[in-house]
């Protein structure tokens, strides 16, 4: 057994070190592999919120879907915190921004901090009349919570703080790549430890017989509440690095649609699974930036080379047309639930024990494959 | 003064009237599935977009019937499809699927119609206009809720009153018992669907015709508002999902009158946690007695 641990330790601080150099690698030029940056941020990113989302969902058995609001939340407290002063009489031009909030202007570590602990403080104000409610009727309550906060984010009466409708924008950029990585795989690793905690372990009682972890003597309320208030401080802070990312914090970001995007990734990555959501975020994020083909339109001829220009060459790709990106995403979602929903991972995590009998399967499946066909 | 609020009265019934109608499909699917239809809203959005099209090639008597047709086979492909085979798995996963369809009904709307809001057709016999004194009332405002009152009360007479309906109540009362009782459960689940999107068709015309533009997203938000009014009037209940329709599209229609139209969504889903919190039956519901 402590062969295998010892194993399994050195396979991953070489993953680490690997991820590491190729972080440094991007970094070193950061002007030519810009690509590359934007996509590995954003999935980081809606990995937290994908974790974070699947803490209540996969492991709680919740299903709340207030994410995209408390991710509005985070992305606005960040973004009035962390632009410069100087710019702030130039977006703030309509409404004026209030005085006392002004000059006010933090580093991103401390405002990230403040954005989980404003929404934990929401979470659990919100929580305590949400939470008593069962499966369908806490979704739509937190769906319609979601809703409020953009109503109110967008509301012109507080348009001296939020500045109402427009948002905020030119927020400074992250500094290097490893900002981003470093503060979502915290996020994560936090968000590991408390799932195999004591606390993690209450989680799951009560997503798998609500009644019988009572009667162990698990606090029902108590125990949902730390699991909505945790869940919703980790969307805050991916809401606000979100919110940095694209340098801007809009409301029309924020809609039901962006919670169903996360949705997507957990269910494919597998309910009840962390590494399963962070593999799901990277999947989803990568392949809509790999699928965007799908949005342009095409002739025969620019998809096939060496068919003239002319006849067939000449016609449209059917079906490639802007918007067709996201139906395939949505069919995609559609064939996880009914045919696979285990979604990739299961319940299960990846480890390198499983990655390993895997590899060996498909290897002792390919020599028998090989030993049959020469036979 | 006093005309204006008689104005926004007659507003808030028009709107009602509509949502009322969209409530109907919620409760009488939640009454038998135990799940939110989440996509019973975009299933009425997607009438709104049948109708710019068969108006477009008939005459108004047609149309109207041919998009209730659509919106039905709608409904119901959508049930063969993404709810039936999970008929016996855990509600989670039907509530996903639900939300999926939902997402991919928004996205195709989108891909097929773009993302542009498109113009509702006028159909002149809802549109003509009525002036008393300082009031200016379009037929449809009229309409809509003698309509809604009109085809609750046949739902409620077929559900009360014939063996169809009786077999609609036993399934929602035990599927498995009504099953032994020899009723195909099958059968009784896609009529409740064909009877929801009827209505919701018509509902969309009823609202659409006041707001004169449809676009992919314009079934989300109503979808969800009338879920709520289904749940006001007590969810299973038909009389309580159209008088919880008529109660959220008056609030609505008030709301926006006193100048917070940003709010007039916010309150609906205060009402719904408000609810839930004092009367988690509804205000028509039976209580429902928790088993362990």
């Amino acid at each position: 057994m402590k062969v295998k641990e010892k194993r399994n330790l050195i396979l991953s601080i070489v993953a680490v070190l690997l991820c590491c150099l190729y972080l440094f690698i991007l970094e070193s030029d950061s002007v030519v592999h810009s690509y590359a940056i934007t996509i590995i941020e954003r999935s980081c990113i809606y990995a937290v919120a994908a974790v974070s989302m699947n803490l209540i969902i996969g492991f709680t058995g919740q299903f709340s879907l207030g994410t995209a609001g408390f991710m509005c939340i985070g992305a606005y407290i960040t973004g009035v915190l962390t632009i410069p002063v100087e710019m702030r009489d130039q977006i703030f031009y309509l409404y004026g921004m209030a005085s006392w909030l002004h000059d006010i202007k933090l580093p991103l570590i401390v405002t990230l901090i403040l954005c989980a602990v404003v929404c934990a403080g929401i979470a659990a104000l919100i929580g305590w009349p949400v939470l008593r409610l069962k499966s369908d009727y806490l979704a739509i309550a937190t769906l319609g919570f979601s809703e409020i906060i953009r109503a109110i984010f967008g509301w012109d009466g507080l348009g001296k703080i939020t500045n109402a409708s427009y948002g905020v924008s030119n927020i400074p950029e992250f500094k290097s790549i490893f900002e981003c990585v470093i503060i979502s795989a915290v996020c994560i690793v936090i968000m590991i430890l408390l799932v195999n905690s004591s606390y993690g372990r209450a989680f799951k009682a009560i997503r798998d017989d609500d009644v019988a972890a009572e009667a162990m003597g698990i606090n029902l309320f108590r125990t949902k509440q730390l699991s909505f208030v945790v869940t919703s401080a980790f969307a805050g802070v991916a809401g606000g690095l979100l919110a940095v990312y694209m340098r801007s914090a809009v409301t029309s970001t924020f809609t039901v649609a962006l919670t169903y995007n996360i949705l997507l990734m957990v269910v494919l990555g597998g309910i009840g699974s962390i590494s399963g959501s962070i593999l799901g975020a990277f999947i989803v994020t990568g392949s809509q930036e790999w699928l965007r083909f799908l949005d342009r339109e095409y002739t025969w001829s620019e998809l096939i080379p060496g068919i003239g220009n002319t006849g067939f060459g000449a016609m449209n790709v059917p079906l490639l047309r802007n918007g067709f990106r996201m139906v395939v995403f949505s069919l995609l979602l559609m064939l996880v639930v009914l045919f696979w929903n285990h979604g990739l991972t299961g319940s299960k995590e990846i480890t390198w024990d499983r990655l390993i009998n895997g590899a060996k399967k498909l290897m002792r499946s390919k020599k028998e494959k090989a030993v049959s066909e020469a036979e | 003064m006093i005309s204006y609020l008689l104005q926004q009265l007659l507003n808030g019934l028009s709107l009602g009237g509509a949502y009322a109608l969209i409530a109907i499909g919620y409760t009488m699917v939640y009454g038998i599935l135990r799940m939110i239809n989440f996509a019973h809203g975009d299933e009425f959005m997607m009438a709104g977009y049948f109708m710019i099209f068969s108006l477009a090639v008939f005459p108004w008597y047609f149309a109207i019937p041919f998009v209730i047709l659509c919106t039905i086979v709608l409904g119901v492909v959508i049930e063969r499809i993404a709810y039936k085979p999970l008929r016996s798995a855990p509600r989670m996963s039907v509530m996903i699927s639900a939300i999926g369809i939902s997402y991919l009904l928004q996205n195709l709307a989108n891909y097929l119609f773009t993302a542009m809001p498109q113009s509702y057709p006028q159909i002149d016999i809802l549109k003509h206009v009525y002036t008393f004194g300082n009031i200016s009332v379009s037929r449809v405002t009229i309409i809509a809720p003698v309509l809604t009152i009109v085809l609750t009360f046949l739902l409620i007479m077929l559900v009360n009153h014939t063996k169809l309906g009786m077999a609609m109540r036993a399934c929602s009362k035990d599927q498995e018992t009504a099953r032994i009782m020899g009723i195909k459960v099958d059968n009784i689940i896609t009529t409740t669907f064909v009877i929801g999107c009827g209505l919701a068709a018509v509902g969309s015309i009823l609202y659409f015709t006041d707001r004169n533009t449809v676009q992919p997203y314009s079934g989300s938000l109503p979808g969800l508002k009338c879920f709520v009014a289904a749940v006001i009037g007590g969810i299973g209940n038909i009389q309580g999902a159209v008088i919880g329709g008529f109660i959220v599209g008056i609030c609505q229609i008030v709301i926006t009158a006193m100048g917070y139209s940003v709010f007039s969504d916010a309150f609906t889903f205060a009402l719904l946690v408000l609810i839930l919190i004092f009367r988690p039956s509804g205000l028509f519901g039976e209580k429902a007695v928790q088993k362990v």
